[in-house]
């Protein structure tokens, strides 16, 4: 199955995601986010860095974890290239989502082509299937 | 949507549905049919909805679709009648904006060096994604650079006194509190500091292509035809994306987003705690982006000591960002009133008289800078009193995008824009092929266009037109 599919923006980054589960569909918007910067695939799983979000609901969830990716290449030059794992349980009155991500340290002579500055709210979308329905997620960044 | 045109480059709609007051687009037949090509006119009616909002929610001629606010939109709201502050109003990257350095090198000073120019520029400037800067900050100096600005940078060593005459609040707005600024944004603003970014992001060696107003020129220490200038486009970096981010969800917590037509529009009145924390916060990251610009300014001064022999006569026409929210006063209904007024990817273009603009520009009106697309023209213009009465004081900030980054760099190498660029005589120097295609000039609207409907509205009158010799890109 697709993993992402990059959407037309006049000026930001926006795309699409996709997955047999919620959490599939989150770790691959990662993919995508990542890909709106560097060549994720290219991207050696040499080094983990462990995610740990809170959200008061799905959006926020996933506007505050694709965060992390950003957060983590400007303070620890981290490039993701792989989501090893992604849990989202329920926490209090929200979720809380725990992820491991894999990749590499910039330096390594990858071309980091795009910056993206924030995530947005603006044109969210979470739909989460049931079982057999696979979900979506939609994200516009700030670029 | 009801939208009706006025005159040949103003269009209003009208209020209805929840609207508080009408938009008024400034824009001509062509830049209009681009607008309504994405979700501009929308999100300008959506900013018409917010609490307080005085006027007009306007749009600027170079306007796009961001998230939230359009990108060129402008609003003032009033404090007093429940009026709000947004960070999404302001934009993620807070105070991105353009400084103007005058030199007195003509194009025949430079010609031969213009590729050594660039390349020692490069190797002075950081630039690139996760490209860290030269300084390591503690937290105790970040906190006084977020306190005082460019005006830590210059007692630091970084330039100038005179600069700061030349900067937008003297490059340091005094209500900036560095205390509301989280652990993490300062965690990312520590690596940051005096780095000019990727992305829209660049430094241009300029030249001055044509004088349209010799007598505003003169002010502005812009003297002839062929001399060389250096443009500067940057913000606040990952420091003001986590400020803008941070209390988007604080201002959420506390005020919800359940009736906005967009979450990214969440607002908090400004007398409210929240709004008073979100926009000490912001001012803070406003200091961070004139210390940051004023770091950048001073080793290009450096660069052309060194290379061409002497710094002397680069001195500095002024300093402008574009996003920002500020308390201003203005004219509304006959009464003068305190506004808190945003503007996103906009250029506050005050006229003569107004006591925020530099004593040496009090008589002509403030320099608006318009950069343009990679290897176009920018523009000085000189602000003017009709567009305090027209926008608030505002005028466009650059070309405006068009195109998708995805579509520009399936559509254009980075290479080939290079060597067109090269073939033109100018120098280009990035650190991404691929960041040079998505931000190729096909992908802009045509800065000639929005400055003279710019122009012909009165938001700004057309001082003089500058082209590249060089560009860096992060």
């Amino acid at each position: 199955m697709e993993k992402y599919r990059i959407l037309p923006h006049t000026a930001d980054g926006k795309f699409e995601a996709f997955g047999g589960t919620l959490e599939e569909a989150f770790a691959n918007a990662a993919l995508a986010l990542a890909s709106l910067m560097w060549d994720w695939s290219r991207i050696a799983p040499k080094v983990e860095q462990l995610v740990r979000v809170e959200g008061s609901d799905k959006e926020q969830l996933l506007v505050k974890f694709l965060g992390e990716i950003v957060y983590l290449v400007e303070t620890r030059q981290f490039l993701l290239g792989q989501v090893r794992k992604l849990e989202i349980r329920p926490h209090f009155e929200g979720l809380s989502l725990d992820a491991v991500l894999a990749g590499e340290t910039l330096g390594s002579g990858h071309e980091i082509y795009g910056d993206v500055k924030a995530v947005t709210y603006h044109e969210l979308a979470i739909e989460e299937g049931g079982p057999g329905e696979g979900s979506r997620v939609q994200v516009v960044v700030d670029m | 949507m009801d939208l009706r045109q006025i005159d040949a480059n103003t269009w209003e709609i009208p209020a209805s549905a929840g609207m508080r007051v009408p938009a008024v687009i400034y824009a001509s037949a062509r830049l209009m049919g681009d607008m309504r090509r994405d979700k501009t006119l929308a999100q300008a009616r959506n900013v018409a909805c917010l609490p307080g909002i005085e006027r007009r929610s306007f749009v600027m001629p170079d306007a796009h679709q961001g998230y939230g606010f359009p990108i060129g939109g402008v609003a003032a709201f009033d404090p007093a009648d429940q009026g709000i502050i947004s960070p999404g109003g302001v934009g993620y990257d807070i105070n991105c904006g353009v400084r103007l350095l005058r030199t007195d090198y003509t194009e025949a000073d430079v010609a031969a060096k213009s590729r050594e120019l660039l390349a020692a520029i490069f190797e002075e400037v950081p630039a690139g994604v996760g490209k860290g800067g030269v300084t390591k900050l503690s937290r105790a100096v970040l906190r006084d650079i977020l306190g005082r600005g460019a005006e830590w940078a210059v007692e630091n060593g970084y330039g100038r006194k005179e600069d700061l005459e030349r900067t937008e609040e003297r490059g340091r707005m005094a209500d900036a509190a560095p205390e509301e600024i989280s652990d993490r944004a300062l965690e990312r603003g520590i690596p940051q500091l005096g780095t000019l970014g990727a992305g829209n992001h660049f430094l241009e060696i300029q030249k001055v292509e044509e004088i349209r107003d010799p007598a505003a020129a003169r002010v502005f220490g812009i003297d002839v035809p062929g001399q060389v200038l250096v443009m500067v486009h940057c913000g606040s970096r990952g420091l003001g994306h986590q400020v803008a981010t941070d209390y988007i969800e604080t201002m959420e917590r506390a005020f919800g987003s359940a009736g906005l037509p967009d979450r990214e529009l969440v607002a908090a009145p400004f007398t409210s705690a929240e709004g008073q924390r979100y926009y000490r916060a912001m001012c803070a990251a406003v200091n961070y982006a004139f210390a940051n610009r004023q770091m950048i300014a001073h080793w290009v001064r450096d660069v052309f000591a060194q290379v061409l022999g002497s710094a002397k006569g680069i001195d500095q026409v002024y300093d402008v960002c574009h996003n920002v929210a500020k308390i201003e006063e203005h004219e509304v209904g006959g009464w003068s009133k305190r506004l808190v007024v945003h503007r996103k990817g906009a250029t506050r273009s005050f006229g003569p008289g107004r006591p925020e603009i530099p004593a040496a520009y009090r008589a002509t009106g403030q320099p608006v800078l318009i950069p343009g697309s990679m290897g176009t023209a920018s523009y000085v213009l000189a602000g003017t009193k009709e567009a305090e009465a027209l926008s608030f004081g505002s005028t466009a900030h650059g070309a405006g995008r068009l195109m998708s980054r995805h579509e520009a760099s399936r559509r254009f190498r980075g290479e080939q824009i290079r060597d067109d660029l090269a073939r033109r005589g100018i120098v280009l120097k990035s650190t991404s092929m691929k960041g040079v295609a998505e931000e190729a000039a096909e992908a802009y609207k045509d800065v000639d266009e929005v400055v003279r409907v710019s122009t012909e509205v009165g938001l700004g009158r057309v001082v003089a037109k500058l082209v590249p010799l060089g560009v860096m890109k992060g």
